[in-house]
């Protein structure tokens, strides 16, 4: 799956009600996504989505070289990016641009790089410099320690090997000062800190190793072991680049996501302007307008206008609340039908968001984490290394034997004892596995969490947005087709989120002509002299339907219809189920997990959901400090929990929980707070994470069990002072091919027994509004 | 044995000089978009 597939996922996600669509198209405020080049040339960047092929790669660069003005455009196949530059002195018309690529039928947004992936690739490079530093330097020196190695079981002149080894010398020693920066540096940082992290041994090895080989090389001995060294350095090296392009990957495609969502604010300006500006330059006390259809930007109060208010991304809660002047309003929330004028303000005490933060602060304070194994593993190591070799150096001082051959020995101890496989029995796993849940469309936000994932017991859900998509569909009841179909196609010119429930089942028919929208009421149209209604109940006279249509659907919201004076239809409008969501809960059961409803929603709401999954645990009308307490009231009961929920309300608990997942669709706070983000429609990548994680960490601890089994032979071989650097070499790439090829394995069949994502028909949707 | 000393020098230089062929195509940006090479090089522009 690669990113573009993911994009899509993520809009059919949210097909039903796309900003894009709504809003009406304002002069945009672009000047922040452009950057100047020394010579004035403007360039840009893009999100684009929709490149499959790599016919859309020539389309688009061709189609976009034909624009006045522009230079050059290049599309990176890789990150689905677009490079942008303007001649000299051309006019930078963003916009001009947006238009061409909607033309070809691409969309695509402007985005502008963040200083973190600028260090990022900075740091990448740095990395395969270093690997490319190490990987010549280690063939040359192999080459000349075979030679050396050859030559002393035959005809080779001392003078020779003297040469050979300062010629290694001259190779190694720049190289290693070069290439082993990464590692150095990080074991001065933990140092600093307090900690011994691998880094530390590895630096150790690497330095003495060197040390000992000059003085060896300066008395004329027989043995020099700078290959080893450097060997080291680029099988490490290895590890960490494979780790870095993975993390890198995984940025890009959460930027690129972040940037197709396009979030935006619209701005109010004191002389009754209104302009389109990026989310992250709203500043508080900004005056904004939030139209019906749109999501609240950022929490404020209320000015002027009242509207309903969905919170299901705020609190759980799926009924609307009503707003006015004055009340407050929390970023996230989906406006209802009326525009509203919103006062931002900075988080002020006692708001919602500030509560959240205030509550997964203390979260993750008192989250007593399992230490992960890598820390375990280096804890173990470090100390019992250097105890091995401090002994080897006693026990020949001991034993007789002189000064020089004892720190020999005890060198050697810690070289042959270098954690190759063990800097990378883990890395290696955490890179096969991560990739393998980034091809089922999962993005994992931490390395270590694989392990969490892998000790869950308990799986607790959050109800709204989770088990349920994000947005509503028509439920229940059979319709007239022709009620129906006229609803749908007058659904088609509302901005309310409910109407867009509707609207779905509208297929590709136009909207009415002259449709007209009643701020707060709904939509009315005259066709063929019959005035239609669509709206809230009271607005069709509909009371008595809509509370029938409530009635048998205790979960749903209605959403009602009149044409002329005709009998008024009440559609219930609710937000379903994810398509595979009972099997998923079935197959998580049936492992043995436990699965819970925590929600912040209505009891009824609730029950209906819980009923329908067959789960018999389930809490309503949760606040946040309340799903807090269930999570660590279970985790004190010696339970795993992996919560799994979007909203607002459920970043808390995702801080507080074992391990986290949250969908893509989810609030910021909560996407920030989760161990990993899964995309699409269905649950399926909660059993696709379980299973990965299980397999990584059987993995990773037949890995350390393997680094455990070589130190044990390879230990008393090096303090018996009979390591040769040929035993040596063999021994060190040995271990790390073997350590690396079974991190392979993650790799294999990574599919758990249970539902795939599959095509649905809500995919409908997005072909309507695409 | 002079050989050695015409010919392991000989051989460094053209190491180096790979290594900086490397390091030079890493830093011109040829490994920035490895998927969309692979496609580019079927076009004929």
């Amino acid at each position: 799956m690669c990113c573009t597939d993911m994009a899509l996922a993520y809009v059919e996600a949210h097909a039903a009600w796309s900003e894009a669509n709504t809003r009406p198209s304002l002069g945009r405020d672009y000047a922040a996504f452009l950057s100047r080049a020394a010579d004035g040339a403007a360039r840009a960047s893009f999100a684009v989505e929709g490149v499959r092929c790599a016919g859309c790669m020539t389309a688009i660069e061709r189609g976009l070289a034909d624009l006045p003005g522009i230079a050059a455009a290049r599309l990176n196949f890789s990150d689905r990016r677009l490079s942008v530059t303007w001649q000299p002195r051309a006019q930078a018309d963003i916009a001009a641009v947006l238009a061409a690529l909607e033309g070809l039928g691409f969309t695509a947004q402007p985005f502008a790089p963040g200083r973190v992936s600028d260090a990022e690739a900075a740091e990448t490079k740095r990395l395969i410099r270093a690997l490319a530093v190490a990987g010549f330097a280690s063939m040359n020196v192999m080459l000349l320690a075979i030679s050396v190695w050859a030559g002393n079981v035959s005809d080779m002149t001392p003078e020779n090997r003297d040469l050979f080894h300062w010629i290694q010398a001259v190779i190694a020693l720049p190289a290693a000062a070069y290439a082993g920066r990464p590692f150095y540096e990080g074991a001065f940082r933990g140092l600093r800190a307090g900690r011994v992290t691998m880094d530390f041994p590895i630096t150790l090895g690497v330095v003495l190793t060197l040390v000992m080989s000059v003085v060896e090389s300066l008395q004329g001995a027989a043995h020099a072991y700078f290959d080893g060294a450097v060997m080291l350095l680029f099988f490490l090296l290895i590890g960490r680049v494979l780790d870095q392009t993975m993390r890198r990957r995984t940025r890009a495609c959460a930027e690129n996501l972040a940037a197709l969502r396009s979030e935006r604010a619209t701005l109010a300006e004191p002389d009754g302007g209104l302009r389109d500006i990026p989310l992250v330059e709203l500043a508080p006390g900004a005056r904004i307008l939030v139209r019906p259809g749109e999501r609240v930007p950022a929490d404020g109060l209320v000015e002027h206008g009242t509207s309903d208010l969905d919170h299901s991304l705020v609190t759980g809660e799926t009924a609307a609340v009503p707003v006015r002047g004055g009340d407050r309003v929390f970023a996230g929330a989906l406006n209802g039908s009326g525009a509203l004028t919103v006062r931002v303000t900075a988080s002020a005490g006692a708001s919602l968001l500030d509560e959240v933060e205030g509550l997964m602060r203390r979260a993750l304070e008192a989250r007593s984490r399992a230490l992960v194994l890598a820390d375990t593993a280096t804890r173990l190591y470090v100390p019992l290394v250097h105890a091995a070799a401090a002994l080897t150096l006693v026990g020949w001082l001991a034993a007789g034997a002189g000064w020089h051959a004892a720190l020999l020995d005890a060198v050697a101890v810690l070289i042959v004892t270098c954690p190759c496989a063990l800097g990378l029995a883990i890395p290696a796993v955490q890179v096969v596995a991560s990739g393998a849940l980034f091809r089922e469309g999962v993005l994992l936000n931490d390395g270590t969490a694989l392990e969490r994932f892998a000790q869950v017991d308990t799986v607790v859900f959050d109800k709204t947005g989770t088990l349920t998509l994000p947005e509503s569909t028509l439920c229940g009841g059979t319709f007239a087709p022709a009620a129906l179909e006229t609803a749908a196609r007058l659904a088609l010119s509302s901005r309310h989120p409910m109407a867009a429930a509707l609207a779905t089942a509208a297929g590709l028919a136009e909207p009415f002509p002259g449709a007209q929208e009643a701020a707060g009421l709904g939509v009315r149209a005259v066709v063929d002299g019959v005035e239609l209604r669509l709206g809230s109940a009271r607005f069709c006279g509909a009371e008595a339907q809509a509370a029938a249509a409530l009635a048998d659907h205790p979960d749903a919201s209605v959403i009602c219809f009149r044409a002329g004076e005709g009998a008024p239809v009440a559609f219930p409008v609710r937000q379903a189920l994810r398509p595979d969501a009972r099997e998923v809960v079935a197959a998580l059961a049936a492992l043995g997990h436990r699965v819970l409803i925590l929600s912040g929603d209505r009891a009824e709401a609730v029950e209906a959901v819980a009923r329908r999954l067959g789960i018999a645990d389930w809490e309503a009308g949760l606040a946040p400090q309340d799903k807090i307490a269930r999570i660590e009231a279970l985790g004190h009961a010696g339970h795993r929990v992996l919560m799994v929920g979007d909203g607002l309300n459920d970043a808390p608990a995702l801080a507080a929980a074992h391990a986290s997942l949250s969908p893509v669709t989810a609030a910021h706070v909560s996407q920030a707070a989760a161990d990993a983000l899964f995309l699409g429609r269905g649950l399926a990548p909660v059993l696709s994470v379980l299973a990965t994680g299980r397999r990584a960490r059987r993995l990773m601890l037949q890995n350390l069990w393997f680094s455990a089994a070589y130190n044990v032979v390879a230990v008393p071989l090096a303090a018996a002072g009979l390591l040769t650097p040929l035993i040596a070499a063999l021994a060190m790439s040995g271990s790390s091919l073997f350590v690396t090829l079974n991190a392979l394995r993650a790799r294999l069949n990574p599919a758990p027994a249970g539902p795939r994502r599959a095509a649905d028909p809500a995919a409908t949707g997005a072909a309507r509004t695409a | 044995m002079n050989v050695l000393l015409l010919v392991i020098p000989l051989a460094l230089a053209l190491g180096t000089l790979g290594l900086f062929a490397f390091l030079w195509a890493l830093k011109s940006g040829q490994y920035d978009d490895i998927e969309g090479a692979e496609y580019r090089v079927l076009h004929d522009d």
